[in-house]
């Protein structure tokens, strides 16, 4: 067990690519640490320079108060679970789980203990005497974490473990690593690019661009107060909706008509014409369905729906809007940045299921407005985030984090 | 696939295995047939005789080759061996490291491929004489390394190319020196590989003809093509093909004999299970 510490740490290929650039992290003892991003942010670099198998260019690695810097990967006492497994074909289930501990001329019979708890942790007992070939991928996936599990090490480190598997196997994985993770109470870094895993998963999400780190803090706070636009973007599903807005006084002139501010939140605003408004999906319901209560602390407005998907549990309506071009240029830059595509400016919208808003039709939705956020389109900076409620969730977070750990240890 | 399209890939089938297996059956059927009835003008032998074989295991031609068969197993397995050997650590090097002059050793060692044979006998016989080197094993393992470590390491390299890199970064993360992730990851996984590479270096080294009979001159290290050619019939006016289709029958039989071990080593998938299937 031991904390990770990184202190500007960069990675620059021969062509004087900066891959991973001047990246500081510190990952508590224990935690369970996110790195996220798009492809080519750089943070599979980072996690292999963790372990040693790519160089680093400058900066410090710490593991457990030691520099590592130069040492080689096996003498630094990580385990990794690659992205496409790297079970050794050769050998039984048995003996690959083995594998860590032969190397380490471990007496038989503490082999033949340790390989069984592990086996038997993750459900592969039955399985020991198979050939990888022969299992299916998320037995293989196991496979690969029972070798990482059977070593003391003191981290795991994982490389998009699951991307490989289907949806539904996925989702029972996750669930599988994170429970392993708190009943072992080891340090753990995890890199993904599926943000439904780095928002499960992590006690903190690092999320990263084109090798520099945007945003370290609790899911809740990454999601809630995003510091800027690409974190916003990056995080949440359906993504942010940002619509072009101008101030107006206290109030904010968007496509869906003005929205009220507040003296206190218009006051950041100044000195801005063009403003950037980011709503979530789920901060707007169908006007109909709203209570009398919750109306008051939002907008209402009326708007023709495009498309709706209706999934049972929730319904998305697609509104178009127009955007001037240079915010339209911006977003298509951001969304293609962010690995999707978006081919208009359309804002997405989550109703209730039972809403009878249809495809074609002008309708009224409602808009929450407190929890929106309004960023600079020029910096990406968000103006309205709330540094103290941020700092308050990520605390809670580790708050919980260390009350798990207790329990588990109990 | 239809049934008209069937039947004739098996007729075609038939005709290609009849046409590369009738030299194969005209000499087994030649090495029965007692020397008066070579030229019995059929397939069969009239009678069938153990004639042949007894003049090349017992009779007159077995000091010729007897010693042969010896010495070209000796001297075939261990040119095999050691480019084996060295072809692993090349083929190694060039899948895995970069290093400058890798496309040299590749080409270089093609070219030695496609250099013939008979252009360096010469030199070579000129240079063994002096050195001491005629007529003897190494005289011959060495020029056999030169027909049998280039295809070796091609084939090789191709092989290590295909094993994953992670493999081996995942035995460094296990624990693994460089040497041991080498040893216990990537030689297994080769496995398949390497006998295939064997196989192929041994046949090449077993089928020399040129080198085998330009240098040696007596049973010390003279391999079995060259002793075959040697052979000669009870008189002058008999030729020795009797002995000479039984001899090749006998040098086939371990060539076959190795195919057969070893075909479920080379089918074998080489990766097999290793990453996501």
């Amino acid at each position: 067990m031991a904390s990770i510490e990184m202190s500007h740490i960069v990675k620059e290929y021969g062509d004087g690519y900066p891959a991973v650039n001047d990246v500081s992290l510190d990952i508590a003892d224990g935690e369970f640490m996110i790195l996220v991003g798009p492809s080519g942010c750089g943070k599979s670099t980072l996690l292999r320079m963790i372990v040693g198998l790519e160089d680093i260019t400058s900066g410090d690695m710490v593991i457990a108060g030691n520099r590592v810097n130069d040492k080689a990967p096996r003498d630094r006492n990580l385990s990794m679970v690659f992205q496409n497994y790297a079970l050794y074909p050769h050998l039984s289930v048995y003996e690959n789980i083995a594998f860590p501990l032969r190397l380490a001329k471990v007496p038989d019979d503490e082999v033949r203990r340790r390989v069984e708890e592990a086996a038997d942790i993750l459900e592969l007992r039955e399985h020991l005497q198979r050939k990888p070939a022969n299992l299916s991928g998320g037995q293989r996936q196991r496979v690969a974490m029972g070798r990482a599990i059977v070593r003391s090490a003191d981290a795991f480190l994982f490389d998009e473990p699951l991307s490989n598997l289907d949806a539904k196997l996925r989702g029972q994985m996750r669930t599988e690593i994170s429970r392993l993770q708190r009943r072992l109470g080891i340090t753990t870094v995890y890199v993904t690019h599926d943000q439904t895993e780095a928002m499960t998963l992590g006690d903190r999400v690092c999320v990263l661009r084109k090798g520099v780190v945007q945003q370290v803090a609790s899911p809740r706070e990454l999601y809630e107060q995003p510091v800027n636009l690409f974190v916003a973007g990056f995080i949440g599903s359906p993504p942010m909706n940002f619509l072009p807005a101008s101030v107006q006084g206290t109030a904010l002139r968007t496509p869906f008509g003005d929205i009220e501010l507040g003296e206190e939140r218009a006051q950041k605003l100044g000195g801005h014409d063009l403003l950037l408004v980011g709503i979530r999906p789920e901060y707007f319901e169908d006007a109909s369905l709203v209570d009398e209560a919750k109306k008051p602390h939002g907008a209402t407005f009326t708007a023709q729906v495009d498309v709706t998907e209706w999934l049972g549990d929730a319904q998305y309506a697609y509104i178009p809007y127009d955007a001037p071009p240079e915010v339209a240029e911006q977003l298509k830059e951001l969304s293609r940045e962010l690995d999707s595509d978006q081919l208009r400016t359309q804002a997405v919208v989550s109703i209730d299921s039972t809403s009878r808003i249809r495809e074609g039709r002008e309708a009224e939705f409602w808009v929450d407005t407190r929890k929106l956020h309004v960023f600079d389109p020029k910096t990406g900076e968000n103006l309205t985030r709330d540094a103290e409620a941020g700092r308050r969730l990520t605390e809670m977070a580790e708050e919980d984090r260390v009350d798990q750990v207790e329990r588990a240890r109990v | 696939m239809s049934t008209r399209e069937r039947t004739l890939w098996i007729v075609v089938g038939i005709l290609i295995v009849v046409y590369a297996l009738f030299p194969v059956a005209w000499i087994v059927s030649l090495s029965f047939k007692s020397s008066a009835d070579i030229s019995n003008a059929q397939f069969l032998p009239t009678e069938f005789s153990s004639e042949n074989y007894a003049v090349i295991l017992t009779g007159d031609a077995s000091s010729l080759f007897l010693p042969a068969l010896v010495n070209s197993f000796g001297i075939c397995l261990i040119a095999t061996a050691i480019s084996c050997l060295l072809s692993m650590f090349c083929a190694y090097a060039i899948a895995r490291i970069d290093f400058p002059g890798k496309r040299v050793i590749l080409s270089t060692a093609l070219a030695v491929a496609i250099f013939p044979t008979i252009s360096i006998v010469t030199p070579l016989f000129n240079l063994w004489r002096q050195i001491g080197l005629y007529d003897t094993w190494p005289g011959l393992i060495i020029p056999y390394l030169s027909l049998t470590l280039p295809i070796s390491i091609w084939t090789l390299s191709a092989f290590f190319r295909e094993i994953p890199w992670e493999m081996e970064q995942a035995a460094q993360v296990d624990g693994a020196t460089p040497w041991q992730a080498f040893r216990k990851v990537i030689v297994p996984l080769a496995a398949p590989g390497v006998f295939t590479t064997a196989i192929i270096a041994f046949f090449l080294a077993w089928n020399d003809f040129i080198y085998g009979i330009s240098l040696t001159s007596t049973e010390a290290a003279r391999p079995v093509p060259a002793a075959l050619g040697l052979f000669s019939g009870a008189s002058q006016f008999e030729s020795p093909n009797g002995p000479i289709a039984a001899a090749a029958v006998i040098v086939t039989i371990p060539v076959v004999i190795l195919v057969l071990i070893f075909q479920r080593r080379i089918v074998a998938g080489l990766t097999n299970g290793a990453v996501k299937g």
